[in-house]
């Protein structure tokens, strides 16, 4: 295993910054730029820092590495950038994208994107990556020289084209499948946990009614008073605490997400395949056909109806030197033909065998992610059991006082 | 008698220990109860007028004015209203019990349904017991005959005593007398005590409320709730690696519904209806206030009168003898009572609440 870039440097997105530019069309407008620091990672041991590297860049740049790491390595499972607008809001959480917390949740979704690829195998050698990480003037005309666009393969964009593939792969069938399972269930998961939040919130929220009204009560109670009126207090703090639980119940939202877009990189992934077994496919039929046409044409039986056929019966037969120079085309063509069928076949060979490899490494991560993740949820629905714990004790103790 | 002894008269009432202990708790102690009494099994009564509930009223006691020392009764709402109005009508200052009202305006229960009929069987319940209780009402004729007598015995029993109408006349002249020299006379205590009940009404109305909301939203996150823990079952099934994990956080989730089903029981059915009776009990002590306001001004207009007269001084000074006396036998009723219910209900709040704490507490442990 070849060392990660993520070993040899360290890498964070620290800050994030409101600027004000001109776009394209010259038109006024903001955006944030988030900073990348990167050092070397030396040895530490006698407490030397190397010195700190870092650059600006905006999200569309980040759009912009993305989509060239996706078109470059067509067979790797390419990380997700964070969300570009809010989604799956709960009504506290704004859905707007220059409010500061969700300014500060995708600072650590970009870093996150970041590592990932940094310690991606393949991906971490790119020298884009690289540059985008170290080289701060030229990096967009570096990336447009490649001409990756050109190899973007349009017929990708339209997601839900079906191509029929006669001979599908049977495992990037499954695959598929299972990427639209998890996308579908991840965004079902992620909508009613926003709504599961809301509820909680207004539970917690109208006991901080009671603390009012219980202080309120106080005022004209004497042998109650001081027990109603700590008591009021407690019922405060509870329905303060909601505010830090839902908070921290956000970053575990931003990993499932994390694994919401990924399936959306793995649904690529046996997209590209599909369209490179059709285009297989294709090439084999159109070579087979043209091998048919070459066959008539010398024996002069008509297999097959054409319509080629059909008008030169009607206006009379060809000359045989024309015949035989259509003959010689064709033959030329298949000879074409046959050499691309080969590499293609070759190609497709190859991206099964690198696409599976990365697809394994990729489940191994999702598992170990997600099983962290799920773990760290129920911790922390453990320790707002505790805090609940505590604040009603605290709370019963008052009113055992009254 | 222990807290098993009383739990035996009650067989079939589901009452948790320390809503018992609230019912029964006054000064002198369990020790010294000489009356113990039931309210249970509510059964429907068909007739070609009309369709009603009697309920069973059971009563053990060893009090020597009692003929026997068990008793089985059936009663009707419509009696134990009867029953109140005797007993304001006897003690117009001091605090009667609060009775179940007639209809629920919320409209969400219908008039027969199971929960409507145990809510009131329960309330009623409790109405005798807070009688049984108090160291006058305890001891009323009336409350005796609702107890003991049969079903015509108690009709013809009703038919006696000033109609309804006389008594309906009383009431109407007794609200103008008190709108007309209320405050005057009136003693310092009990204009704080109305303050005071003014300003406690307004609150128990307010956390009336506010335990209500906090019904519906934990019931509205109740049902979000299931459908979070179907969504991880159904993940689990798409999964190998980490199905485990999935199933083992919806199992969980389903664990936390039914804490919180267990926690809305406990609102509905210790801290709701107790809220309600002490805003009933709030409405009737302002009428008790009213009340004693009403006999005080028939005390101070009759010497305001002897004031004018010279004449028949003897007379009047009997009578305003006696009032004087009503009104501070009243008075002090009032107030001897008024600290025991205020005990009374600082207890039942803090026992309350602190169903409602350990509610919680038991669900976060869950």
């Amino acid at each position: 295993m070849e060392e990660c870039l993520a070993k040899k440097m360290e890498i964070t997105v620290s800050e994030a910054e409101k600027r004000t530019g001109r776009n394209a069309m010259n038109i006024q407008e903001t955006y944030t730029a988030y900073l990348i620091e990167t050092r070397a990672v030396e040895s530490q041991s006698e407490g030397q820092c190397a010195p700190v590297d870092s650059l600006w860049r905006r999200y569309s740049e980040f759009e912009l590495l993305r989509n060239y790491l996706s078109v470059t390595y067509p067979h790797i499972v390419v990380p997700p950038l964070p969300e570009k607008r809010a989604d799956f809001v709960w009504h506290k959480l704004s859905a707007d994208n220059m409010d500061p917390d969700f300014v500060e949740r995708r600072r650590i979704g970009l870093e996150n994107f970041l590592l990932r690829v940094a310690s991606h195998p393949v991906l971490c050698q790119d020298r884009i990556f690289y540059a985008f990480l170290t080289q701060e003037g030229g990096w967009k005309e570096m990336v447009n020289e490649t001409g990756f666009q050109l190899k973007a393969d349009s017929r990708l964009k339209a997601l839900n084209a079906t191509f029929r593939v006669k001979n599908p792969d049977k495992r990037f069938t499954e695959l598929k499948h299972y990427s639209d399972e998890l996308q579908s269930v991840i965004s079902h998961l992620l909508r009613v946990r926003a709504r599961v939040a809301d509820r909680l919130y207004g539970v917690y929220k109208v006991h901080g009614n009671y603390g009012r009204v219980f202080s309120e009560w106080s005022a004209i109670e004497k042998e109650m008073g001081d027990g109603l009126q700590s008591a009021g207090h407690h019922m405060d703090v509870y329905a303060a605490s909601i505010d830090d639980i839902l908070e921290e119940e956000e970053h575990y939202a931003d990993q499932l997400k994390e694994y919401l877009f990924y399936a959306e990189a793995l649904r690529a992934v046996c997209r590209k395949h599909e369209l490179m077994q059709y285009d297989l496919e294709m090439a084999a039929q159109d070579l087979t056909s043209k091998k048919q046409q070459c066959e008539e044409l010398a024996t002069g039986t008509v297999r097959t109806f054409s319509l080629k056929g059909m008008t030169s019966k009607l206006f009379g037969q060809e000359t045989p030197e024309q015949r035989e120079a259509k003959i010689k085309v064709l033959e030329e063509q298949i000879q074409e033909g046959e050499e691309q069928l080969k590499s293609k076949n070759l190609e497709g060979r190859d991206f099964v065998k690198s696409a599976w490899a990365d697809i394994e490494r990729f489940k191994e991560q999702k598992n170990h992610d997600l099983k962290e993740a799920l773990i760290s949820y129920a911790v922390m629905q453990i320790s707002m059991c505790k805090k609940g714990i505590q604040v009603w004790t605290n709370a019963k103790e008052c009113f055992s006082k009254m | 008698t222990s807290l098993a002894e009383v739990n035996s008269f009650s067989p079939s009432v589901p009452i948790s220990p320390s809503s018992m202990i609230s019912q029964y708790k006054f000064e002198d102690g369990p020790e010294l109860r000489d009356l113990f009494i039931t309210v249970d099994d509510p059964e429907s009564h068909i007739t070609a007028i009309e369709t009603f509930i009697t309920y069973r009223v059971v009563t053990k006691t060893s009090r020597g004015e009692f003929d026997s020392s068990e008793y089985e009764v059936r009663r009707r709402y419509q009696d134990f209203l009867w029953l109140k109005s005797k007993l304001e009508e006897a003690h117009p200052t001091l605090i009667i019990p609060p009775l179940p009202e007639k209809f629920i305006m919320k409209g969400m229960v219908e008039r027969f349904s199971d929960e409507f009929i145990e809510t009131r069987r329960k309330a009623l319940h409790k109405f005798l017991n807070r009688i049984a209780d108090h160291p006058t009402l305890t001891f009323n004729e009336d409350f005796k005959i609702f107890l003991t007598a049969q079903a015509w015995e108690l009709s013809s029993h009703k038919k006696q005593g000033p109609g309804l109408l006389s008594r309906m006349g009383q009431t109407v002249r007794a609200v103008a007398s008190s709108v007309r020299g209320a405050v005057k006379n009136r003693p310092e205590m009990f204009t704080e005590m109305s303050n005071y009940m003014e300003t406690f009404s307004q609150k128990i109305n307010l956390l009336d409320k506010i335990a209500h909301r906090i019904y519906k939203e934990e019931k509205d996150y109740f049902n979000e709730m299931k459908e979070y823990g179907a969504i991880h079952t159904l993940w689990s099934a798409s999964e190998e690696d980490i199905a485990d994990s999935l199933k083992g956080i919806a199992s969980c989730i389903d664990r936390c519904c039914k804490a919180t089903e267990k926690r809305m029981a406990g609102l509905s059915e210790n801290l709701l209806p107790i809220l309600h009776e002490y805003i009933l009990y709030s409405e009737i002590l302002m009428g008790v206030l009213k009340r004693r306001d009403q006999i005080q001004g028939e005390l101070d207009s009759k010497v305001d009168a002897l004031a004018n007269k010279k004449t028949e001084k003897d007379l009047f000074s009997e009578e305003i003898g006696k009032l004087e006396d009503k009104v501070e036998r009243a008075n002090n009723a009032l107030k001897a009572d008024w600290d025991r219910w205020k005990q009374n209900m600082q207890w039942e709040m803090r026992s309350t609440f602190m169903n409602v704490a350990e509610n919680n507490l038991r669900y976060y442990e869950e």
